[in-house]
């Protein structure tokens, strides 16, 4: 990206890969932030984390990538992985190895994203995510998405 | 049918909000690394070049599928007959494409109007702005920032591509109190023009 070039940290580019991600995941959460202030009242009283993590998977995908997560599995301690075997926002460059680098910069910006929105909801979360590169295919349009899930009951603070 | 059709390329369309959420955090971002607000203004313009010069590919193809067969057709036909006498008629079209546009990637109309006897001046007037639609009011202290400067240098990208040299600027922002946004097109003159009369 252009901004790199010119910015202080340029000397440094592993650092300045590791602020630029970080800049970008507090840019998404601003923007789940919205999003989820923007969601219909009734969604707002979960009960149970599952229930969270459903309305992400159905309601809050949709409404933002146009497409349901693909799949959901949980370890029924409160770390859930989702899966979404075609990732918009990497589809467009999923094809060859060209822009894979460019992966954690969407990736980034999302997990912000669906921190946000989760924090609207009232949840505390950490949120990772991985691009699933699969074997002898040359599209990665894959991604995990890990969540914790730190409801307001407990009251730990996190980071996002 | 001996002719190929060129396959129309898959458009997947954005969720609004997020579109729009994701520019505002942008700005925000870009206003806290620049104090200036003709800093922001010209990152959003260089930015906005950038997208332009590739949005006019993505724009070209999905509105010249059943005439043109290359994009250098394109600015072939527009460099030609730009360096004719009814230079008008050219802007005219561009024009139209500029309203095209807008409404294909942001839902949006503008109104054009030409400024000038000479047709080489342009507006194009939106009475409601989607980019700037959860934006009250400008942050204090930002006073001359042009929150959408973006498009101006996707305009400027876009016609660039098409070998139209452009000024586009912000004449009328209604974030500044205007009642109206209004992008202003100012066309510059080619510096080679020679090369395209040649080729009749």
């Amino acid at each position: 990206m252009a901004a790199s070039a010119q910015h202080p940290y340029s000397q440094f580019p592993h650092q300045a890969q590791k602020i630029g991600l970080s800049i970008l995941e507090s840019m998404g959460f601003r923007v789940g932030q919205a999003l989820g202030e923007r969601l219909p009242q009734e969604t707002l009283g979960f009960r149970e984390e599952l229930d969270v993590l459903k309305f992400l998977c159905k309601d809050l995908w949709v409404a933002v990538f146009h497409k349901q997560m693909d799949s959901l599995h949980t370890d029924h301690q409160g770390t859930y992985v989702l899966q979404d075997n075609s990732f918009p926002l990497l589809v467009p460059i999923a094809s060859g190895l060209q822009y894979m680098e460019e992966a954690p910069k969407f990736l980034a910006f999302t997990c912000g994203l669906l921190c946000g929105a989760l924090s609207t909801l009232g949840f505390q979360s950490l949120v990772t995510a991985s691009v699933t590169a699969l074997p002898a295919c040359e599209s990665w349009r894959g991604c995990l998405w890990g969540f914790t899930l730190f409801s307001p009951r407990t009251h730990l603070t996190c980071g996002t | 049918m001996s002719r190929p059709v060129p396959r129309r390329p898959q458009h997947h369309k954005i969720n609004k909000d997020l579109f729009v959420l994701t520019y505002g955090a942008l700005v925000a971002q870009l206003c806290k690394d620049h104090e200036k607000d003709e800093d922001v203004n010209k990152y959003l313009d260089k930015m906005g070049y950038s997208i332009g010069t590739r949005l006019v590919e993505d724009f070209l193809a999905r509105t010249c599928v059943t005439r043109c067969h290359s994009y250098s057709e394109i600015t072939d036909i527009i460099a030609q007959a730009s360096s004719h006498r009814n230079q008008p008629q050219v802007l005219l079209i561009l024009w139209k494409s500029q309203q095209v546009a807008f409404k294909m990637y942001l839902g949006v109309t503008p109104s054009v109007t030409c400024n000038n006897a000479s047709r080489n001046e342009f507006s194009l007037i939106l009475d409601k702005n989607p980019l700037s639609e959860f934006v009250e009011e400008l942050p204090t202290g930002r006073s001359s920032l042009c929150y959408c400067n973006l498009l101006c240098g996707i305009i400027r990208g876009a016609l660039e591509m098409v070998h139209l040299t452009a000024d586009v600027t912000f004449l009328q922002d209604r974030l500044k109190g205007d009642t109206v946004t209004e992008i202003g097109i100012i066309f510059l003159k080619q510096p080679n023009e020679k090369k395209y009369r040649r080729r009749k």
